[in-house]
């Protein structure tokens, strides 16, 4: 929200002095990162603008040392640490009074030494472009605070050094730096990553083809996030009256098409089964999941109900999906409501049980009401009850 | 006359109707006080056969429901609340297998993912957060991965359940697995 409110408030006042922030973001060391900004930062110059670089890591790559040359580059400072010794660091100070017109500046995640302006590269980044200058960056997708723990857990290798996903939120542009798995281990392969004997190391450790797919998704899927925030943040600044040519196109175009499940759980043991099933879905279609229950007013959360209740908790927060508890006495427009304000697109029910009055075998089934009550476009689906019959007999 | 006697029989239908709703309301109600449930924990991608059939087998022979449950470790640098899709892909083939033959045999099973910091631990927070009659577990699993022969001894010092330790047997070989690279479960013998 706090982007958004920036945002606006950029729509209101205009640019101002602040300078625009590129980020080329990437799955893994060697996909290309610095060398596209370099290359875009010579575009900059080919235009006639005024481009340093604030800072590079070339990681011994010649053809990253190669698409430096010709642009100018702002003097290391030395910066003493403990015991004495020294490392050589972006000097902000040096680039601020220099104030080109745009910045590169390399490895966004990077720690500061104690003793200098700043802790973060990112808040020293914040400084530059508050100055007014642009700055293009880079950073790695497992640098990303909200994605540190699920990174760790599919690759087994955990990075100190994140970067709040908000830097990345307030970014002007995002560029993913893609390339397949089996590309990338080429490029290790042939010594263009790493010197020749670290090559072997990295193969067996971080460098596996499972543990690089699953970072590529995990990119892909962050940039495609942030797109969509974009456009909804483009769609708020539009109600403020100041639509600019390029916000009036984001707004005309269609949505992006973005899937999203809703299961509809009741507190029993039935439920497990659904959320599993919805989970997989949402898997297999690479979004997000929503399981919600309908409280009925004035029921009590206790005994087997609390049990329920508690066990979807968990299983839910094992997935990493959301629990939604609305109180309503209303199930289908409680769901209308969610299905509305979460974007849903599919909506998964379990099996209802047989009616036992002829009033409830008059009554629509609760698939047709749902289809009737949401949005155009959100399907209604049943997962089968396994087990049913014992249930019901208890 | 006629109006008394109607008035009468009135009041014994709906009087009486009362009383049977009453009574067949507090027997579901005492019955669902007496479910019993059966703890079946396990770890990996498989299940010693042995031990689903001898659980499955208590449960429909005493009404109870089955509660397999998959213990998760979550490795010490991730908070252990946190969301573990990798493990809990491979735990849900293998409950859905379960579920399968459970459904076959008409017994009730309510599924957990239990997550600790070791496979001790995930116990532990198990039988904190559940209330169970017995718990059924293999011997089989001790001496591999998974649940391990001091685990066993100390669920059965701490578990406030009767505890089922099946034997290790010659057919202990034979395993319920199911895979979870997406394609349906299955039940295979290896």
């Amino acid at each position: 929200m706090a982007a958004v409110a920036a945002r606006q408030q950029e729509a209101r006042d205009g640019p101002g002095g602040r300078g625009r922030y590129k980020v080329f973001l990437g799955m893994a060391a060697g996909v290309g990162k610095t060398y596209r900004m370099l290359q875009e930062g010579h575009a900059e110059a080919a235009a006639g603008r005024d481009v340093v670089i604030g800072y590079l890591e070339p990681h011994d790559r010649p053809e990253t040392s190669a698409q430096a040359r010709g642009l100018e580059l702002v003097p290391r400072r030395s910066v003493a640490i403990r015991g004495g010794a020294e490392v050589a660091e972006m000097d902000l100070p040096g680039l601020l009074e220099r104030a080109p017109e745009v910045a590169l500046i390399d490895e966004l995640a990077h720690t500061n030494p104690p003793g200098l302006e700043h802790e973060k590269r990112f808040e020293d980044i914040a400084e530059v472009i508050a100055a007014g200058i642009d700055v293009f960056s880079t950073v790695n997708v497992q640098h990303l605070e909200s994605l540190n723990d699920q990174v760790a857990e599919l690759t087994g290798v955990r990075v100190r050094e994140t970067v709040p996903d908000s830097v990345l939120a307030g970014a002007d542009e995002v560029v993913l730096i893609d390339l397949t798995p089996e590309a990338l281990i080429g490029r290790l392969r042939a010594g263009k990553v790493y010197p020749g004997e670290n090559v072997e190391a990295a193969l067996n450790n971080f460098f596996k083809i499972e543990n690089l797919a699953a970072l590529r998704e995990v990119s892909l899927r962050q940039v495609a996030e942030e797109v969509e925030s974009k456009r909804l943040v483009l769609g708020e600044v539009e109600t403020v009256g100041t639509r600019s040519a390029e916000e009036r196109v984001a707004s005309e175009v269609p949505k992006a098409v973005g899937e999203r499940l809703l299961a509809l759980v009741r507190p029993q043991a039935s439920s497990q089964r659904l959320v599993r099933r919805a989970w997989r879905s949402a898997q297999r279609l690479g979004t997000d999941l929503d399981v919600l229950w309908v409280k009925p007013p004035g029921l009590l959360i206790e005994g087997e109900v609390e049990r329920q209740v508690t066990a979807l908790r968990q299983l839910v927060s094992v997935l990493g999906a959301s629990f939604l508890i609305e109180e309503h006495d209303d199930v289908v427009a409680a769901v209308a409501r969610v299905a509305r304000e979460r974007g849903s697109t599919y909506i998964m029910v379990g099996e209802s049980k047989p009616p036992r009055t002829p009033w409830a075998r008059l009554r629509e089934p609760l698939p047709q009401r749902l289809m009737r009550a949401t949005p155009g476009g959100v399907d209604v689906r049943i997962v089968a009850h396994r087990g049913a019959k014992k249930e019901e007999e208890k | 006359m006629i109006e008394h006697v109607l008035v009468g029989v009135a009041l014994f239908v709906g009087l009486g109707g009362g009383f049977l709703i009453a009574r067949s309301r507090l027997r579901r109600k005492s019955e669902a006080a007496t479910v019993h449930r059966i703890l079946l924990p396990f770890t990996g991608t498989e299940i010693s056969r042995r031990a689903l059939d001898a659980a499955l087998r208590l449960a429909r022979a005493e009404g109870a429901t089955l509660m397999p449950a998959y213990l998760a470790a979550v490795p010490k640098d991730l908070p252990l609340e946190c969301a573990i899709p990798a493990e809990a892909a491979k735990a849900m083939s293998i409950l859905e297998a379960i579920e399968q033959r459970a459904a076959a045999q008409e017994v009730a099973v309510d599924s957990r993912i239990e997550r600790g910091r070791t496979y001790r631990h995930a116990l532990e927070r198990l039988l904190g957060d559940e209330d169970f009659d017995r718990v059924v577990v293999s011997a089989t699993a001790t001496g591999r991965k998974g649940i391990s022969g001091d685990d066993l001894v100390w669920l059965l010092e701490k578990a406030p359940a009767e505890v089922l330790i099946l034997r290790p047997a010659p057919e202990d070989h034979t395993v319920l697995s199911a895979r979870s690279n997406g394609r349906p479960t299955s039940v295979a013998v290896g």
